[in-house]
């Protein structure tokens, strides 16, 4: 009964839709990379770049149809993550274009300009964008896929093992080969297998939480509620081994704890995960050389490239890092400013793994400051979406999809600065790459989709007992 | 180019990304929305205070312009149910419109089959005299015996008759 003695009043704040918001930051996050485009321009010829306006004009209109579907189809949804997302994929693009400028890059044989064909990959993920928001009316029905997405997300990762079918550049087997076109299928299993871990842990949350014994201060679970932990750290030593692709067991295996993690809230599990990705980097470091070289240059770049013979994959990998910090320092705290840098001395993957060189170079530690702070931004809107959504395969599903981007932005510039082994992962929206900017689009697609329901205002409650029928007084 | 535009250019570039930044921190910040918690404490702060509240919502009800402070010498500070379920039950009286009716979000829930959901209200007008209005309800408010047709002040003492229940305002 309220009555008399609260003194408290709670009330609700209709929810703004936010969208003209979103709008004006679109529109900022538009021009931001076309004066970056002019910056370069300016700085390479000393004149404005001729494509300058059909870049801005293409990536405006991009920018556009995907607020329109978002004003028509998501009215609700969270104001920055799309403003945020065409920010980088802009500035990606500007940083591949300034990189396709190189000579040294271009004369190379193994290079290729890829700034066409990377706005192309831009409108193909916000197709794929646009095509979320239309199809997936709501993220719930994802559930009913737990097992095919599963099925799903296996298949897509052992695709580039079939022989015929599969592609290994530099040492890594990750890429397959459809009709001209390489593709990643790791990127798209990402999102699959999170809507399987969103459905299968909204199950088997109570069994996982519930029922464990303790044992030093540790809640261990049963056996067979450690089954699946134990598939998927088996699934991901399995890619490392036979792909040569660490950071996408990484990825895996860190989405799975994190997600185990939010749906359990039993430290332990992070624990384990933490001991067996240990125990198991430790092991394949031991008999994969991708992964030795990988560590030693890691741990010390310039005495390992004095001492590797040249010619080696261990010379490669060590020049390679030796490069990237050596742009990391030229760049200083303000950088040397656009185009001015020598990041495309990196050569080999340049304008894919080590992007974020070529930022840390010509913008400086602002600048990285500054990227870092976006990626953080996109992170923790996804972290409030999960938040605020009201049913728990949407939380679960958020939680994870944003786990999943922020431990691969962790994978990608960690290895990139230094911090750990270098993986061979994309920087999500800024490396040169299809599978990766359409994927990570489809994500962002998909986050949107639940800040929408998330932030919908709620339904009028139903009718309640109060709506019976009031006596009426005979006289 | 000049060194002098490059220079510029560089860190107009990095002024301009950190200016997004801060842009959308503060679109974060305007957007920590929800539900609001508002103390209401002692009677004498509620002045201040339900005046601060009136600003935050931007229109503020009219009822709601008279605060406790400028309450007069012999008006009633306390609502009491007399009879009825509900007999004993006392609300202080801050300047606060008062709902009585079956419905769950009303001050004082009735549980009485004779009442309206939304039965009637009881608020302050400007002078901090307190008006009892029926909200059409289906059985009528009484003050004393007659039934309400209009808002109508509120004697000190007068009892107010919704369905079984009857309350009256006292010091």
């Amino acid at each position: 009964m309220s009555v008399v003695t609260n003194t408290t009043t709670i009330g609700a704040i209709d929810a703004p839709s936010r969208r003209n918001t979103e709008l004006m930051l679109l529109g900022f996050a538009v021009a931001i990379p076309v004066f970056a485009y002019i910056n370069v321009g300016l700085a390479l010829d000393g004149e404005l770049p001729a494509g300058v306006l059909g870049y801005g004009l293409g990536l405006g209109l991009l920018a556009g149809v995907a607020h329109l579907v978002v004003r028509r189809f998501a009215k609700y949804a969270d104001p920055l993550l799309l403003p945020l997302a065409t920010l980088l994929n802009g500035l990606g693009l500007v940083l591949i274009w300034r990189l396709d400028q190189s000579p040294r890059l271009l004369a190379r044989s193994d290079f290729s300009p890829q700034a066409t064909n990377q706005l192309m990959y831009s409108a193909l993920g916000i197709a794929l964008f646009v095509g979320v928001l239309l199809v997936l009316k709501d993220h719930r029905i994802l559930q009913r896929f737990t097992y095919i997405s599963m099925a799903a997300s296996i298949v897509l990762l052992l695709l580039p093992l079939v022989p015929g079918l599969g592609m290994p550049i530099f040492g890594a087997k990750i890429w397959i080969r459809v009709g001209g076109f390489s593709i990643q299928p790791g990127e798209f299993a990402k999102i699959i297998i999170a809507v399987f871990f969103s459905g299968y842990l909204m199950v088997k949350r109570d069994a996982l939480a519930l029922a464990s014994r303790r044992f030093m201060g540790l809640y261990l679970p049963r056996g067979r509620d450690l089954g699946p932990i134990i598939t998927i750290w088996a699934m991901s030593l399995l890619i490392l081994v036979f792909e040569n692709d660490l950071g996408t067991s990484l990825l895996f295996f860190g989405m799975f704890v994190v997600m185990l993690y939010v749906a359990t809230e039993r430290t332990s599990w992070i624990v384990m995960g933490l001991l067996m990705s240990v125990a198991g980097a430790v092991v394949v470091s031991q008999f994969a050389s991708h992964v030795q070289s990988r560590v030693a240059a890691w741990l010390d770049p310039f005495d390992c490239l004095e001492t590797a013979e040249p010619g080696t994959n261990m010379a490669f990998a060590c020049d390679q890092m030796t490069q990237v910090l050596m742009s990391f320092g030229a760049g200083g705290t303000l950088g040397t400013g656009w185009g001015q840098g020598n990041s495309d001395l990196i050569q080999f993957a340049a304008n894919s793994d080590f992007i974020f060189a070529t930022v840390g170079e010509e913008l400086g530690l602002a600048g990285v400051m500054a990227f870092l702070l976006l990626y953080g931004l996109i992170i923790e809107r996804g972290v409030r979406t999960a938040l605020a959504a009201r049913d728990p395969f949407g939380k679960l599903l958020a939680i994870g999809l944003s786990g999943a981007f922020a431990l691969q932005v962790f994978v990608v510039a960690g290895g990139v600065m230094g911090l750990i082994p270098l993986t061979g992962m994309t920087m999500p929206f800024l490396a040169a790459g299809g599978s990766s900017v359409i994927a990570n689009w489809a994500l962002i697609g998909i986050l949107i989709r639940i800040s929408d329901t998330a932030r919908r205002p709620a339904p009028a409650p139903a009718p309640s007992p109060d709506a019976e029928m009031t006596q009426v007084v005979r006289p | 180019m000049s060194e002098l535009t490059l220079t510029v250019m560089r860190l107009g570039f990095l002024a301009v990304l950190w200016l997004f930044v801060i842009v959308a921190v503060q679109v974060i910040r305007s957007d920590l929305f929800g539900t609001r918690v508002t103390q209401r404490g002692s009677r004498r702060g509620a002045d201040q205070r339900s005046q601060q509240q009136q600003r935050q919502q931007g229109a503020p009800p009219p009822q709601r312009q008279q605060g406790g402070g400028r309450q007069r010498r012999g008006a009633p500070t306390k609502l009491v149910v007399s009879e009825g379920t509900l007999t004993g039950t006392t609300v202080a009286l801050q300047g606060q419109t008062i709902t009585l009716g079956r419905a769950h979000d009303s001050t004082i829930v009735l549980d009485d089959d004779y009442a309206s959901s939304r039965h009637a209200r009881i608020y302050p007008d400007r002078d901090g005299q307190w008006i009892v209005e029926d909200l059409g309800s289906t059985n009528g408010t009484y003050l004393d015996r007659t039934r309400l047709t209009t808002p109508t002040p509120i004697p000190l003492g007068a009892p107010i008759r919704i369905g079984k229940t009857v309350i009256e305002l006292r010091k």
